[in-house]
């Protein structure tokens, strides 16, 4: 056994309204340069849709993932070592601007210098490429709220899979059809292919925290993880030449605080903690014969932070004291395992993806409510969950290679819970069976809500911080002075008095994280004071 | 022996290395940002597809003739049995010129391709265009080398005599200057093109070539590295927000 942390995040769709300011926050922090302008780490798609890129889960049309080879080894679908380097140079299967989009940005400047004319001016659409004037005919989220899906929907992987499985039919009829949102980041995997795939080695995942991060000095613009991530969440800086991914905003993990998506999130859906898995049993579990059986598999290995023996191991391998707490008090632990309500987003590319989701009730309850029935009523639910198969099959081919038993019972805890909740909130008491009906106890059901519904900050997110021994080595924390007991806490008084933060955070002040080359940390500033190091005095231009 | 003729084939050849050589160093110690392939596949891919393998593929012949051609005296091949008939028919030209051919019509798609697409064009630098330029002369006189010769047939100059001593005398540092007087022309053209584009190789995209990733048939698939383990220094770093293209590109 050997014990590895991973920071791991959940996200409950039921709560996702769809704003898309995860997309946007993000965007702002890591990808709002030239070169990266179709490059979203985070997106939310609109399901039934197409994603992005375009029909990126189509596999055989991708080959993204993992395969088992004859032997029945863990092979990259794209094929072995050899042919990934007799192609090399022009990477076989990969993904075009046109599978994602052209970006463009508006000729504003027409609208105050065209002529005098009977006509209003436009702006027109200018592609970011070229500089000519484009046609916009795709983008990150085209089919946004199943718009245009009546023309594109047919093209969903999934949609055509069940379709043929399952002789029935997806409707995309206004009155019949389902929705719900998937937002998308890196997964941050146990057994990442894209890293399998890099000819350079510049794909690394970290042994403190298994952030998967593209060391951009090393890559070479190969352009082989692109195809080798199923998940298309390695993007082509088309400008620089390099790979560039989701980075789990690792200085953020590092000093106790969330991503900034996770931060910024309007429904409060997403969840980050930490989980303890045996690194020793990731090739095996990502190698099981069935493809169905690797939601469980992925399960198995992550271990139980409360075993005396993982505790053990674990401080073994070196894993600090604090990460161990916070593996106890990990709500993604709570969530996957014990209540087993969070599901890996495609375990059929042998990945071990490390972000997971708690599949949507909405579909089923919004049908409920508008056929008039009682939605929360946990007879009419459970009956619903399994009579409607359409979302359930879709769901499990997102969520359990097909499985549709395990995301009936998930619906169904998710179901019961509501049921459960409505007997209490209407000053009754919480009714036993229907807690055992989805083999819970009541207590359980009841700490399953708290998290669920009304959980704060601090037990959404609970972020070890990295442990700063080495903190000089790290190009993102400035000033060695800024750990535990160091002068630079001094300045945490600066959050006194801005009441909702439950935990202070050591560099949470922009005082505190000058630099020495007078550079401002921007991940750490605290958005209060003036970073003076970000408007400097340029010869001739005046301050307005 | 002009002093042209010293500095052509007594000095330059060093300058060269000595470019090529202290330039990649440099180059890896302080660009390592910059060290790619700068593939501009994502733009276009229909052509790139077939052009590009072309070009490497032939490339990769092209080198290896050299190779043999320059390295291995004639002494050696003709004590195997090997005259120079049967070396200049069999090895330059069955093999030489489909593999000159074939870099040839590769380079050429990919600089047409380059000038036509847009996209692709629009991402050009100016280093890339000199670049092209160099290379495309490079392979083009190689090629006209080759074809000449087949013309000239068994009267055609013998380059194994001349150039290739020469060439393995840089190595001894007692270069045989005299040797190359009477090269013909489109030889030395050849050599010195070559010599040019060595010079500017560092500074090129063209450094992808030394990077080619042959650790990857050895290297785990998986890479665990420590958050502190690598201290990072002298990068060149990300381009700041509002980078100068977007404007010139809408002016």
């Amino acid at each position: 056994m050997r014990v590895m942390a991973q920071v791991s995040m959940i996200m409950a769709l039921d709560k996702c309204l769809g704003c898309h300011t995860c997309s946007v926050t993000c965007k702002q922090a890591w990808t709002n340069r030239a070169g990266t302008e179709y490059v979203w780490f985070n997106n939310v798609e609109t399901r039934p849709g197409l994603g992005y890129p375009k029909r990126y889960e189509d596999q055989e049309q991708w080959k993204g993932g993992w395969t088992l080879n004859k032997r029945g080894r863990l092979e990259l679908k794209a094929g072995n070592r050899f042919k990934k380097l007799f192609t090399i140079f022009a990477s076989p299967i990969q993904p075009q601007m046109s599978d994602y989009y052209e970006p463009w940005t508006y000729d504003y400047q027409n609208l105050i210098n065209a002529p005098l004319g009977d006509d209003f001016p436009v702006a027109k659409p200018k592609s970011l490429i070229t500089g000519e004037d484009t046609a916009i005919d795709w983008s990150a989220n085209w089919d946004d709220d199943l718009g245009g899906t009546f023309e594109t929907g047919d093209q969903d992987p999934i949609v055509q899979k069940i379709r043929r499985e399952s002789e029935e039919k997806i409707k995309f009829e206004f009155e019949k059809t389902f929705m719900f949102y998937l937002p998308r980041i890196c997964e941050h995997c146990l057994n990442p292919s894209c890293m399998a795939s890099c000819p350079s080695g510049a794909i690394y995942k970290r042994s403190e925290d298994g952030i998967v991060l593209v060391d951009q000095d090393r890559c070479r613009g190969w352009r082989q993880c692109i195809t080798g991530c199923p998940y298309k969440k390695i993007y082509f800086n088309h400008k620089s030449g390099k790979a560039e991914k989701c980075t789990f905003c690792y200085p953020r993990i590092e000093h106790g605080i969330p991503t900034v998506c996770a931060e910024t999130c309007v429904g409060r859906m997403r969840y980050i903690g930490i989980f303890l898995y045996d690194a020793d049993r990731v090739s095996e579990a990502a190698s099981v014969a069935d493809e169905k059986e690797l939601y469980q598999a992925q399960l198995d290995i992550m271990l139980d932070p409360f075993d005396p023996e993982v505790l053990r191991e674990a401080k073994k391998q070196g894993i600090p004291q604090s990460w161990l707490e916070a593996a106890q008090k990990s709500p993604v632990y709570k969530l996957a395992k014990e209540w087993k309500i969070a599901l890996p987003l495609h375990p059929e590319y042998r990945t071990m993806p490390m972000v997971w989701y708690v599949p949507p009730l909405s579909p089923i309850i919004d049908l409920l409510k508008e056929q008039g029935h009682d939605a929360e009523s946990k007879d009419n639910l459970f009956g619903a969950i399994d009579s409607l198969r359409i979302p359930v099959e879709y769901l499990a081919e997102l969520f359990t290679a097909g499985d549709t038993t395990v995301v009936v019972n998930v619906l169904k805890k998710l179901a019961a819970m509501r049921a459960y909740m409505r007997d209490i909130t209407l000053g009754g008491v919480g009714k036993e069976e229907i807690a055992q009906a989805v083999g819970m106890t009541g207590e359980q059901i009841y700490e399953m809500y708290r998290l669920m519904a009304i959980s704060k900050y601090s037990e959404r997110y609970v972020v070890p911080k990295a442990h700063m021994e080495d903190a000089h080595n790290l190009e993102e924390i400035g000033c060695s002075l800024d750990t535990d007991g160091g002068p630079g806490m001094l300045y945490d008084d600066a959050f006194s008095g801005t009441g909702e933060r439950p935990t202070p955070i050591s560099t949470g002040s922009y005082a505190n994280t000058a630099r020495a080359d007078g550079k401002v940390n921007i991940f750490a500033w605290d958005g209060k004071t003036r970073p003076d190091a970000m408007f400097p005095d340029t010869k001739g231009s005046t301050r307005v | 022996m002009s002093i042209l003729d010293i500095f052509l084939w007594g000095v330059l050849p060093y300058v060269v290395v000595v470019i090529l050589v202290g330039g990649t160093i440099w180059r890896y110690k302080y660009d390592q940002f910059g060290w790619t392939t700068r593939s501009s596949q994502f733009y276009e891919s229909k052509l790139l597809k077939f052009a590009s393998p072309l070009f490497h593929y032939g490339m990769l012949g092209v080198f290896g003739g050299h190779v043999v051609g320059l390295m291995i005296p004639q002494s050696w091949t003709e004590a195997v049995g090997i005259t120079e008939d049967m070396y200049h028919i069999g090895g330059a030209l069955i093999m030489g010129i489909p593999f000159g051919l074939v870099t040839l019509l590769g380079l050429i798609v990919m600089v047409f391709r380059r000038r036509t697409n847009k996209s692709v064009f629009a991402a050009t630098t100016v280093n890339d265009k000199i670049m092209y330029v160099l290379l495309m002369a490079t392979i083009a006189f190689g090629m006209a080398v080759t074809v000449i010769s087949a013309f000239q047939g068994p009267h055609g100059h013998n380059y194994r005599a001349d150039i290739s001593p020469w060439f393995r005398s840089l190595f001894i540092f007692q270069p045989e200057v005299s040797l190359m007087h009477d090269v013909p022309l489109e030889f030395k053209i050849h050599i010195i093109s070559a010599f040019v584009l060595f010079i500017l190789w560092p500074f090129t995209r063209l450094v992808h070539a030394f990077t080619a990733p042959f650790h990857y048939l050895f290297r785990p698939y998986i890479v665990y590295r420590s958050r502190g383990g690598e201290k990072p220094g002298g990068r060149r770093g990300w381009d700041p927000v509002g980078t100068s293209d977007r404007e010139s590109l809408l002016k």
